[in-house]
């Protein structure tokens, strides 16, 4: 099967696309972002969630959670690549808020087959945010593998590294029903759920670990585990997206500061040991770019392939997004190492970013399997 | 990555005749050893069969297809793209004129002098003249603009002195797109830019002398010019405007310039099975067959691992290809066209070097020995890769270029 060329973006995901990019713009610039969530340094500072649910509430009057929810359940059913493109516009703005997560968990619950699925899909499509809980205690990316256990509808366990799960209103949970690992609804604020922040690096997102004592939950589809691998492209693909446009900001910015910066007598970008390089991050964005635009077109044209595609994308984004910060960080010299720069906020979502569903090391393990066997 | 539904009308009717054609008139296998590619040629008669090939091509419309009628080509429009692709597709062999049509033919067919333009271009595109390319100099490589070879004009024809190295198929070539000193009171404002004649000329003004590659083989050379004389109807464009003329011919090397090179190729020799050397699949092939500390190399994590990284590598530079053509996920127009060569060259250096790693103790072995792995090809492979990180401006020309035109960092020079 032979894919679109034009990666099935066409006027419509542009339109997005430059709707989002105007969004982010107008709305958070990374001054905001920084008096916002980076107002305090200490640290020892309690873990606190920080975003703006205003703007939250304009994304979902914008139908950017829509985007992706099939017609049939109220959505608006456009290709991945047009949620490729809203999270790229994301990493470029270092936006906190749970529309990743929420991009995420849709393309799980769109493949599990059940009334309570379609019902949820209806609620994201009109704004309710949601999130995977699917990781354990090891930080396993195996679909197949949960430290949550099923009975008679009543969850028990811990899921681990649960992304932005201090802002979801739904979370999709999988755990062991003793006949396989299933997906289930849980409402964060049910009894028996309790939600632990973890104190994490990344100021522009958050994370948990949530434990369930006999929580209540809604069976999503027995046969979670298939979801979730049938997804996996889709949530490989946007967070690869995100790591590209923080990576654009990281290169835009460096760029600037290169051009204006001077020292011995000269911009810094005059200097070949910095000039270099930078186009190296720029060569490593753009092979992560194409990478990610063809890997979320094969989810629809050429599914066979998709998670391979998926997978090379991840690496190359991940390996970018470790590249494109640490240069970034170097480059922009004394300031650079500084809170009061704003380099840091995309220097750590990027490094969180890299290793989520597993960083380019992993991702190269499982394509090798893959491409060219398991090894003896 | 074509995609036939995107074409127009008149590519889609030229595809389905290609396709024909194609179908109906490959060579075949050829009756004798053809080198990995245009430059590496120096036996004769693989030349001459590879020339047969091209003007078969050429007699057919696939090459030169969107060059106009007065100058032999096709007078099509976005049409040698489709040729290309039904060309590869068809595992073809090259074309042997490469340096004539990728970099000579435009730069003719945008400044050259009238008459002259419809005088050389036909036996160009046929590939019945070669063409060589004499822009390096021992003192001008990166530097591209400090030519000392010079023309002084002499009532109405321009007499030249000077020494041009590296320049491949010049043992071969009837004509050579020169680049020159016309003035020594400005660097770049002194350069003009000529056609001169080579083959014809030998003895008569012109030597060309052999120059021995790393890898032993020959294909490039060096060619001396001792008062050769040159009518100035072969000037192109304006006297001191050389610089301008050369930025066409570089634009259409570095695969940026508005005019498609034809290219043809994916033949592979009967007696390399498997994936072509080059790929980076080959490299699993040869992963599998290969030995290190009691296992095969495709059993090696680290290995593993490269391999990867260059498949991932390879899928990339052919997405940036696909994507160039979607305006809306193009920021910068330039941004990826400046990239292709110093990605592609940089790629198929480090297949042909872990290659050479995946080998291990037989990778000391070459061509000349029976037992080399894959008969040495890789090690030729890896040597001869080089010679393109190296020219059309060495890759660290090629950042200073995207840096400054693409990043807006100031200028290195």
């Amino acid at each position: 099967m032979t894919q679109s060329n034009n990666f099935g973006f066409g006027e419509d995901e542009t339109m997005l696309r430059d709707s989002a990019r105007k969004f982010f713009a107008d709305n958070c610039g990374p001054e905001k972002i920084h008096s916002q969530v980076a107002d305090n340094p200490d640290i020892h500072r309690a873990v606190e969630s920080k975003w703006d649910k205003g703007l939250w509430k304009q994304i979902a009057e914008l139908g950017w959670t829509a985007v992706c929810v099939p017609e049939a359940a109220g959505g608006i059913g456009m290709p991945v690549v047009a949620a490729v493109a809203l999270a790229e516009e994301a990493g470029k703005a270092a936006f906190p808020s749970p529309l990743i997560a929420t991009l995420n968990a849709t393309f799980a619950v769109r493949e599990c087959n059940s009334d309570a699925a379609t019902k949820l899909l209806g609620e994201i499509a009109t704004g309710s945010s949601a999130t995977l809980a699917i990781t354990n205690e090891k930080g396993s990316w195996q679909a197949t593998d949960t430290g949550v256990t099923a009975k008679d509808g009543k969850l028990s366990g811990t899921a681990y590294f649960v992304q932005d799960a201090l802002k979801a209103d739904v979370l999709v949970v999988s755990a062991d029903s003793g006949n396989g690992v299933a997906l289930y609804r849980v409402d964060p604020a049910a009894d028996g759920v309790t939600i632990h922040a973890d104190a994490i690096i990344d100021l522009t997102r958050d994370q948990a670990h949530i434990s369930f004592d006999g929580a209540a939950a809604e069976l999503l589809d027995a046969k979670g585990a298939e979801a979730l691998t049938k997804a996996m492209p889709a949530i490989l693909c946007i967070t690869s997206a995100d790591m590209i446009g923080s990576g654009e900001w990281l290169l835009q910015t460096t760029t600037e500061y290169a051009q204006t910066r001077v020292q011995f007598d000269r911009p810094l970008g005059f200097f070949q040991a910095v000039k270099h390089p930078l186009v190296n991050v720029m060569l490593a964005i753009d092979a992560a770019k194409s990478l990610t635009y063809n890997a979320a077109c094969a989810i629809e044209e050429e599914p066979e392939n998709a998670l391979k595609l998926a997978r090379m994308a991840k690496s190359a984004a991940s390996d970018m997004a470790v590249f494109s910060s640490s240069r970034a960080v170097q480059f922009h010299g004394g300031i650079g190492f500084t809170w009061e720069c704003f380099v840091h906020l995309f220097f750590k979502r990027q490094m969180h970013n890299h290793i989520l569903y597993g960083d380019g090391k992993y991702q190269r393990a499982l394509l090798a399997d893959m491409l060219i066997g398991k090894a003896a | 990555m074509s995609d036939a539904s995107k074409d127009t009308p008149e590519q889609a009717e030229f595809r389905a005749y290609c396709q024909k054609w194609l179908a109906e008139n490959h060579p075949g296998q050829p009756p004798v050893h053809i080198p990995q590619g245009a430059l590496e040629l120096s036996d004769p008669d693989a030349l001459v069969w590879l020339q047969k090939w091209q003007k078969s091509a050429y007699d057919a419309g696939l090459v030169g297809a969107d060059y106009s009628k007065d100058c032999g080509g096709g007078g099509r429009t976005g049409c040698q793209a489709i040729a290309n692709q039904e060309m590869q597709k068809a595992k073809t062999p090259f074309l042997p004129n490469i340096i004539g049509l990728g970099m000579a033919a435009p730069t003719v067919y945008f400044h050259g002098q009238e008459g002259v333009k419809q005088d050389l271009l036909p036996r160009l595109l046929s590939g019945e003249d070669i063409w060589c390319q004499g822009f390096s100099e021992p003192g001008a490589g990166s530097d591209l603009a400090n030519q000392q070879t010079f023309a002084r004009k002499e009532g109405d024809s321009w007499v030249i002195n000077g020494h041009k190295v590296w320049t491949s198929l010049a043992h071969f070539a009837s004509w050579m797109i020169l680049l020159c000193r016309t003035s020594k009171d400005d660097k770049y404002n002194g350069l003009s830019y000529f056609v001169v004649p080579i083959s014809s000329m030998i003895g008569k003004g012109v030597t060309v002398r052999p120059l021995i590659k790393m890898t032993g083989e020959t294909g490039f050379n060096e060619v001396i010019f001792e008062d050769l004389v040159v009518e100035d109807k072969y000037r192109l464009d304006e006297v001191g405007a050389g610089w301008k003329v050369a930025m066409t011919t570089l634009a259409h090397e570095r695969g940026a310039g508005p005019l498609t090179t034809p290219s043809a190729g994916g033949q592979v020799n009967e007696k390399e099975k498997g994936p072509s050397i080059g790929s980076a699949a080959a490299l699993i092939e040869l992963a599998k067959v290969s030995y290190r500390n009691g296992k095969t190399a495709a059993d090696d994590g680290a290995i593993r691992d490269q391999i990867m990284q260059l498949m991932i590598r390879q899928e990339g530079f052919r997405q940036n290809q696909r994507r160039i053509s979607t305006k809306a996920l193009n920021d910068h127009p330039m941004r990826l066209p400046l990239q292709f060569k110093l990605v592609a060259t940089e790629m198929n250096q480090d297949i042909a070097q872990l290659a050479y790693e995946i080998e291990g103790a037989a990778s000391s072995l070459y061509v000349n020995d029976d037992n080399a792995a894959a008969g040495g090809q890789w090690q030729l492979a890896y040597m001869n890769s080089f010679g393109v990180t190296i020219a059309a401006g060495a890759n660290e020309v090629q950042r200073n270029i995207l840096g400054e035109r693409v990043l807006n960092m100031p200028k290195s020079k």
